[in-house]
């Protein structure tokens, strides 16, 4: 079935974006990411550490996988901004995954300052997907001011949480004319299924996958599961009923 | 002259370049970018930006991460 993910213009015909924080080595996350099937993987921008060796970007080149830079730590939309210009430059790419957190403990996005940066970046010329909480009149609001993606969380980065609130999940994606991508809180293949079967059109996970016991496994489950949401959504699900149904003849 | 590159201070020649400060830290010649007291500067301006006493360089790269 011949079913592709469009992002800015650009077809993706895996649905499943994978993040590269938490792997305990690059070669952990290269045989992850090979398992998971992605096409499009996320990155941070940090200074440069002379004394480290081998490259993420060295991993993700040797699989010809697209790079998504992010700007994770920016507390500011200047700080994004800057980090964004930063990846462009490092990268050679105008897309970035737009991250811009209130505090350290909870890592929610902040919607003031991600809402700036958006319009910033994208009267800059990026490609922008945004970070956001599961809140519709954001996500409404985001692409009107021209993303080319929203990203709402399922839950709190890293928290394994899965989807907290399914139905605002449906609301953004009833009303979204842009991609929506399941991002963060993801715990395990269930929550990737649920999150295609709620609509959204992809579905990006990190921790997941990196600091299971078995990344490679888990990267497999994870690819099946969004592939059998994305099914089941396009299938259409029967309605729930409070009675049963019976699917044998009931007269003999 | 004294710069900060990635936080940390460094002496170089007055008139040093970005390109030069650069090279204190790395060889590599892709996959990094260049801040210049909060504004990026692009890899065909490294030659030809000097420094000036106490700038501030950042240098960076991508990690794992996201």
């Amino acid at each position: 079935m011949d079913d592709d993910l469009i992002i800015g213009g650009e077809k993706f015909s895996s649905r499943l974006i994978m993040g590269t924080g938490g792997a305990p080595s690059l070669e952990v996350l290269d045989q992850a990411l090979v398992a998971s099937g992605t096409e499009l993987t996320t990155v941070a921008m940090r200074r440069l550490d002379p004394a480290s060796r081998g490259s993420v970007l060295d991993v993700l080149r040797a699989r010809g996988i697209k790079v998504l830079p992010n700007t994770a730590g920016c507390f500011t939309a200047g700080e994004a901004v800057l980090t964004a210009r930063l990846a462009r430059e490092a990268l050679e790419t105008n897309w970035v995954k737009l991250e811009v957190i209130s505090d350290e403990r909870t890592l929610l996005p902040d919607p003031i300052e991600t809402f700036d940066a958006a319009e910033r970046l994208v009267a800059d010329g990026f490609v922008v997907l945004p970070y956001i909480g599961d809140d519709p009149a954001l996500a409404r609001r985001l692409e009107q001011a021209g993303c080319a993606a929203v990203m709402p969380l399922g839950a709190p980065i890293g928290s394994g949480l899965g989807i907290r609130n399914p139905h605002n999940i449906e609301l953004i994606v009833e009303a979204a004319g842009v991609p929506v991508i399941l991002d963060a809180g993801i715990g395990t293949a269930s929550d990737a299924a649920l999150a295609m079967e709620l609509g959204c059109d992809a579905v990006l996970l990190a921790t997941a996958v990196t600091r299971a016991q078995r990344p490679d496994l888990m990267a497999e489950a994870m690819r099946a599961a969004v592939r059998a949401g994305r099914a089941a959504r396009l299938a259409g699900r029967i309605p729930r009923r409070r009675y049963a149904e019976a699917s044998s003849p009931t007269h003999p | 002259m004294n710069v900060i590159i990635n936080g940390s201070a460094h002496e170089l020649p007055s008139g040093a370049t970005v390109a030069q400060a650069v090279l204190k830290l790395t060889e590599a010649g892709s996959g990094i970018a260049v801040a210049l007291n909060d504004e990026v500067v692009s890899r065909g301006a490294w030659d030809s930006t000097t420094l000036s006493e106490a700038d501030r360089v950042e240098v960076l790269t991508a990690v794992q991460g996201g």
